[in-house]
C-alpha cells in the first residue's frame, strides 16, 4: 500500500495548445465563447465592491486598530502606572510617557505613579501591538478604528484624554463565523 | 419607386433636411456621453465592480462633469507637433464620425405636419459606400493625429491604425457585399425593406460574424485597439491630446462605434423592424433602431470585457489569412445562390 494516493497529485500539464484546424477552430471560438461565459457570469454574480464610506469591511475582534487606554470600572482609575515599558518595546518609536507621582489628594491610577503624559505618535505608530503585549496592567489595547485620517501632522498624536475616551464606534466588528 | 443614381429624398424640402440634419446631430450628441457611462459601468459590472455612481443620480453626470473637466484643460501642445495639422487631426476625426450619422436609418418617411418626412439623414443610392468613403477619410484623422504629434508613441499608434484600418476595410467591405447582393439594393431603407421577411443574420450569418469582427477592428475596439495600446503605447495616436482635443476623439471614437452598431442592425438586424409581424406606429421606429444599436453596443462592451489584446503579427494574420479568405468564399456562396 502506498502511503497516499498518487493518482490525485497527477496535474494534467498542458505543454502547448493543440495543433490541427479542428484544435484551431475550438480554441478561436471554443475559448472566446468560453471567456464570454466567464464574464457574463460576474453580471450575474453581481458586484463586490464595498462601497467604502457607506459600506465598511468588519473587522476582526482582534484586529489592532488604533489604541485605547483604560480605567478600572469600579474606581474609575486609570490603569496606566506610567512604567513606560510600552514606550521601551515599541519599535516606533510613537509613545511618550512621562510619569508623575500619585498623591493622596490627587490620585489619579491605582499604582504608585501615573501617566503625567501619555501621548501616542499615530503618524509613526505601525500597529503591531507590542505595546499592548508588553503592558503589565492591561492598561493598554488595541482598538478597532482605522479611520484615523487628518489634516495636519500634529492632529495625529493622541494625547491622554483622547485615548481615554470612549471611541466611536464608527468600524462595524465582524460577527462569529462571518 | 424608380431607383435613379443618388436619389436623395426628392420629395423633402430644403428646410427639412436641415431640421433633420440638426435634430439628429443634437440627439446623436446626447446619447453619446449616456452611451459612455453606460459602456462604464457595464463594464464594471463584467469586472465584478459598479463603475462609476458617485455624480449625479446612478452616477449618469460622470461624462458631463468630465467634459468640464477636460474643457478647463489648457491647450497643450508638444514643441516637435506641427501646428496647424495638430489642430486640424482631431477635427477630421469627428466630422467623419459625425458625417457617417447622416446614413442611419431611424425609421421609414413619415407623415409629419402634411410634410413627408424621411427619418434619416440622407437615403442615398451608394448607402453603404457612403459609410465606407466617410470611414477611409476618418483615418486621416488619426494618422495625421499621430503624426503631427511628433512623438515616437503617437507615430506607432497611427501607423498601427493605418494598416489596421485598411486590412479590415477590406473584409468589412467585402462582408456585406453579400447583403446588398440579397436585397439588391444599396439604399440602406431599401435593404430594411427587403428584410420584412427575415432579417438577413440569418441567410447572412458568416456574413454579419465578418462584419462584427471587422467593425471591431474599424473602430479601434478591443481586441484589436492596438491603435490606442494603453499598456504599450500609453495611449497611441492621442497621447499628446489632452482637453477638447481629446474629447474630440473620445466622441468620434464612440459616434463611429454609433455608426457601426446602426449599421449592422440596418443591414443584418432589420432596421426599425420588429420581429413576429409586430406593426408598430411610426414614431416607434426610433426607439427601436436605438434599442438594436444600444444591444449591439453591449455586446462590443461585453467582447472588451472578455478579450484581451491581439499581438500586431496576430492582428495581421487574421485580417489577411482568415477575414479576407472568409469574406470572400461568404461573397462568392451568396453570389452563387443570388444568381441560381
Amino acid at each position: 500500500m502506498t502511503p497516499y494516493d498518487v493518482s490525485d497529485d497527477v496535474i494534467e500539464v498542458i505543454r502547448s495548445p493543440a495543433r490541427g484546424p479542428v484544435a484551431g477552430a475550438y480554441r478561436v471560438f471554443g475559448e472566446t465563447l468560453r471567456g464570454l461565459k466567464t464574464t457574463f457570469a460576474r453580471i450575474v454574480e453581481g458586484p463586490v465592491t464595498i462601497q467604502y464610506p457607506e459600506e465598511k469591511t468588519p473587522v476582526y475582534p482582534r484586529f489592532r486598530g488604533r489604541h485605547r487606554l483604560h480605567r478600572f470600572e469600579d474606581t474609575g482609575l486609570e490603569k496606566c502606572v506610567g512604567c513606560s515599558l510600552c514606550a521601551a518595546a515599541c519599535p516606533a518609536d510613537c509613545i511618550r510617557v512621562v510619569a508623575a507621582e500619585n498623591t493622596p489628594e490627587n490620585r489619579v491610577s491605582a499604582g504608585e505613579r501615573y501617566a503625567a503624559v501619555y501621548e501616542i505618535n499615530l503618524s509613526r505608530c505601525i500597529f503591531c501591538g507590542y505595546c499592548e503585549v508588553a503592558c503589565p496592567f492591561d492598561a493598554i489595547t488595541m482598538g478597532h478604528d482605522y479611520e484615523m485620517s487628518d489634516y495636519t501632522r500634529s492632529d495625529l498624536i493622541f494625547t491622554k484624554e483622547m485615548l481615554l475616551a470612549e471611541p466611536i464606534e464608527r468600524t462595524p466588528l465582524r460577527r462569529e463565523g462571518e | 419607386m424608380t431607383i435613379t443614381l443618388a436619389d436623395v429624398n426628392y420629395f423633402e424640402p430644403w428646410w427639412v433636411q436641415i431640421v433633420k440634419s440638426l435634430v439628429i446631430f443634437a440627439v446623436v450628441f446626447a446619447i453619446l456621453p449616456i452611451l459612455i457611462v453606460y459602456e462604464r459601468k457595464l463594464l464594471g459590472r463584467f469586472q465584478a465592480r459598479y463603475g462609476p455612481n458617485r455624480v449625479g443620480p446612478f452616477g449618469l453626470m460622470q461624462p458631463l462633469a468630465e467634459i468640464v473637466k477636460f474643457a478647463m484643460k489648457e491647450p497643450f501642445r508638444p514643441t516637435t507637433s506641427v501646428g496647424y495639422l495638430f489642430r486640424a487631426a482631431p477635427v477630421i476625426s469627428i466630422i467623419t464620425a459625425v458625417g457617417a450619422l447622416a446614413i442611419i436609418p431611424w425609421g421609414d418617411v413619415q407623415h409629419i405636419f402634411g410634410q413627408q418626412v424621411g427619418l434619416y439623414g440622407i437615403d442615398v443610392s451608394i448607402g453603404p459606400l457612403y459609410v465606407f468613403a466617410l470611414a477611409g477619410i476618418s483615418f486621416y484623422g488619426i494618422m495625421l493625429g499621430g503624426w503631427s504629434s511628433g512623438s515616437k508613441y503617437s507615430f506607432l499608434g497611427s501607423m498601427r491604425g493605418a494598416a489596421q484600418l485598411i486590412s479590415y476595410e477590406v473584409s468589412q467591405g467585402l462582408s456585406i457585399v453579400g447583403v446588398i447582393m440579397t436585397a439588391q439594393t444599396l439604399s440602406l431603407t431599401g435593404i430594411v425593406h427587403a428584410q420584412e421577411g427575415m432579417w438577413y443574420f440569418i441567410p447572412q450569418f458568416a456574413g454579419f460574424l465578418i462584419f462584427l469582427v471587422a467593425s471591431f477592428a474599424e473602430t479601434n475596439r478591443a481586441p484589436f485597439d492596438l491603435i490606442e495600446a494603453d499598456a504599450e503605447l500609453v495611449g497611441g495616436y492621442f497621447t499628446e491630446y489632452g482637453g477638447t482635443p481629446f474629447v474630440a476623439y473620445l466622441f468620434a471614437e464612440y459616434a463611429n462605434m454609433i455608426v457601426v452598431s446602426a449599421m449592422a442592425a440596418t443591414l443584418f438586424f432589420g432596421g426599425w423592424l420588429l420581429p413576429f409581424g409586430i406593426d408598430p406606429p411610426g414614431w416607434v421606429d426610433p426607439f427601436v433602431v436605438l434599442a438594436k444599436i444600444v444591444l449591439i453596443f453591449s455586446f462590443f462592451v461585453w467582447i472588451r470585457a472578455t478579450l484581451p489584446r491581439l499581438r500586431y503579427d496576430q492582428l495581421m494574420a487574421f485580417g489577411w489569412k482568415i477575414l479576407l479568405p472568409l469574406a470572400t468564399l461568404n461573397l462568392v456562396v451568396t453570389a452563387v445562390i443570388v444568381a441560381s
